[in-house]
């Protein structure tokens, strides 16, 4: 995909937002489930508590899934990343009522890389995000087109 | 008490592979039920996994995670015979211990 310097600039300064929101920047790795984190609700909330290091886009980072979901309620994720010294690993999704889904910790024992199924409201951009040992922020993107919402009733 | 998981590992080189699939409900909090009440929120929370004993795995997830989740890793170093446990803790506080072997 061709990105323009504009684009990249947004899409990055888009994530700070989101991150900076649900409180892992600039620190991370909390112990206890992060409720904070988890009850981020929405862009206009996280854009103000922009902060910590730029997240930047890139190719060590993977995030897999289909180009169209026929059923919101059932997505098939996964998130890896090929970068030394990954600490944690994210899923989230842009347009969920709470945008993040999953933090995987990664250590020694268990490779950076991670499957599970998410729910989408809609069709949003979703983002692996790692989340390194020095603080940098890296991450990668896909469009997931969802034809049938997963989170009404 | 929840309905038990399904835990399948399985070697592929010198890691296994890890594939958990576990009941549960996985209620958003956004949801209403027919008399328009919104329906409380019930999603796991924690999941950590065991290698022989030895905590190799811990993950946070949040509401958004699909119902009946499933969850794929891979451990290395681990080898056919070897103990994987996983244990998930939701936020009504119930949690659900399961084992399995690696195969």
């Amino acid at each position: 995909m061709m990105q323009t310097r504009r684009q990249a600039l947004e899409r990055s300064a888009a994530l700070a937002g989101l991150l900076g929101g649900i409180g892992l920047l600039p620190q991370a790795a909390q112990a206890a489930w992060n409720a904070a984190a988890f009850e981020a609700k929405s862009l206009a909330d996280v854009a103000k508590a922009l902060g910590g290091s730029a997240p930047a886009a890139s190719g060590a980072v993977t995030v897999t899934g289909p180009d169209i979901a026929e059923n919101g309620a059932v997505v098939p994720v996964g998130c890896a990343s090929t970068l030394a010294g990954v600490k944690q690993l994210m899923i989230l999704v842009e347009k969920n009522p709470n945008v993040l889904a999953a933090v995987f910790d990664v250590n020694d024992a268990v490779e950076a890389s991670f499957n599970t199924r998410v729910k989408m409201g809609q069709s949003s951009n979703v983002y692996a995000v790692a989340l390194t040992a020095d603080n940098k922020v890296h991450f990668a993107q896909k469009e997931i087109k969802v034809t049938l919402g997963g989170c009404g009733g | 008490m929840a309905d038990p998981m399904r835990i399948r590992a399985q070697v592929a080189g010198d890691k296994a592979t890890v594939r958990v699939l576990m009941s549960h409900e996985m209620e958003t909090g956004q949801r209403k039920d027919s008399a328009g009440k919104t329906i409380p929120a019930w999603f796991i929370k924690d999941v950590t996994a065991t290698h022989n004993g030895k905590q190799v795995l811990a993950v946070q997830w949040g509401p958004s995670i699909a119902k009946n989740p499933f969850l794929q890793f891979n451990v290395k170093g681990a080898k056919a015979g070897d103990k994987i446990a996983v244990t998930w803790v939701d936020n009504k506080g119930e949690k659900r211990t399961d084992e399995a072997t690696v195969a």
